[in-house]
């Protein structure tokens, strides 16, 4: 299973999350956002950081990136893509998820460990969850406020959309608590944490076993690559 | 030379957490006599020579497009002004 990630200028968690793949048993591979090729991959994932600065808006840039055309085929043609925070961001702006993404309602950016809960589990990138389990990953950005107006709003629940909601604390004020979406087909998902963070005993989030071995992020990844091993 | 001039603003029924955080600074300034503060974007297309109805259709699409957001933001005006000599 080749799972392409695609680098941006101002790209930060590419390596990350091509590591994540590799500890998934997939095999990663290195797309660059200037090219119009996806090496044949058979999954794809936005990686977070702050493309182009974050300038205009987050992710907007990115979207109008020449490999974005193909990326936007592929999702269209059913490839599974995850956008991981600034990717969740690029996926609104490319208009392949709904709503759009706003400055955190209390102005701080944010980083900590934050518990969601798994509300949908009929996607390739959370199929390995039990529905409704609830995990924690990090979390860590300036721009999440997930916003929508009432209409989107009844549709992405209506449909169930909602992939990941915050648990406990919502971190930025997004509406519906929602911290990550997928599409109507499921292939698409976005979310503003980083399963990518919480992939590997003594670099995740801090557990009630011991200080940072939180990997429920790989679940994520397994999930795509089918390499979930159910409990 | 000529410049077109676009302005986006965020969605009215949107917090602005930019705009709240200089209202908070005005406050603290003791300036009350404002009760809201939002920012938005002006962005200047400059062009040689006289802007046609061309460069005006070309500018309204990138509005609508590119420079601003239909989820979050709302262009509020797309004029021409003549650049100083």
């Amino acid at each position: 299973m080749k799972v392409g990630v695609v680098t941006f200028p101002g790209s930060l968690d590419d390596r990350d999350a091509l590591r994540a793949i590799t500890l998934a048993g997939g095999t990663p591979v290195a797309l660059w956002h200037g090219d119009h090729d996806l090496q044949g991959v058979d999954a794809l994932v936005l990686p977070g950081g702050f493309s182009y600065g974050d300038y205009l808006r987050c992710g907007a840039i990115a979207a109008h990136s020449p490999i974005m055309s193909e990326v936007i085929d592929a999702a269209h043609r059913g490839m599974p893509v995850l956008g991981i925070c600034n990717g969740f961001q690029m996926l609104v702006e490319s208009g392949l998820l709904p709503g759009g993404l706003i400055r955190n309602d209390h102005g701080d950016f944010i980083c900590r460990d934050q518990k969601l809960r798994v509300d949908n589990i009929s996607t390739p990138w959370t199929s390995g969850y039990r529905e409704g389990a609830e995990i924690t990953i990090p979390l860590k950005n300036g721009e999440g406020g997930f916003i929508a107006d009432d209409e989107t709003l009844k549709r992405i629940e209506g449909e169930n959309l909602v992939t990941f909601r915050y648990s406990e604390v919502n971190p930025n004020g997004s509406l519906h608590d929602i911290a990550g979406l997928r599409n109507e087909a499921g292939n698409v998902v976005g979310l503003m944490p980083h399963p990518e963070h919480a992939v590997e005993p003594g670099f995740g989030p801090d557990t009630s076993v011991a200080m940072k071995s939180g990997i429920e992020g790989l679940t994520m990844f397994e999930s795509v690559v089918g390499t979930v091993v159910t409990a | 030379m000529a410049t077109i001039v676009i302005e986006v603003m965020p969605k009215k029924e949107l917090l602005d957490p930019a705009g709240k955080a200089v209202l908070g600074a005005l406050h603290r300034q003791e300036v009350q006599d404002f009760h809201e503060v939002r920012i938005g974007k002006r962005f200047e297309l400059h062009v040689e020579g006289e802007v046609t109805d061309a460069h005006l259709a070309t500018a309204r699409t990138l509005a609508e497009d590119l420079l601003s957001n239909g989820v979050i933001e709302d262009v509020v005006s797309i004029r021409t002004e003549d650049s100083p000599a």
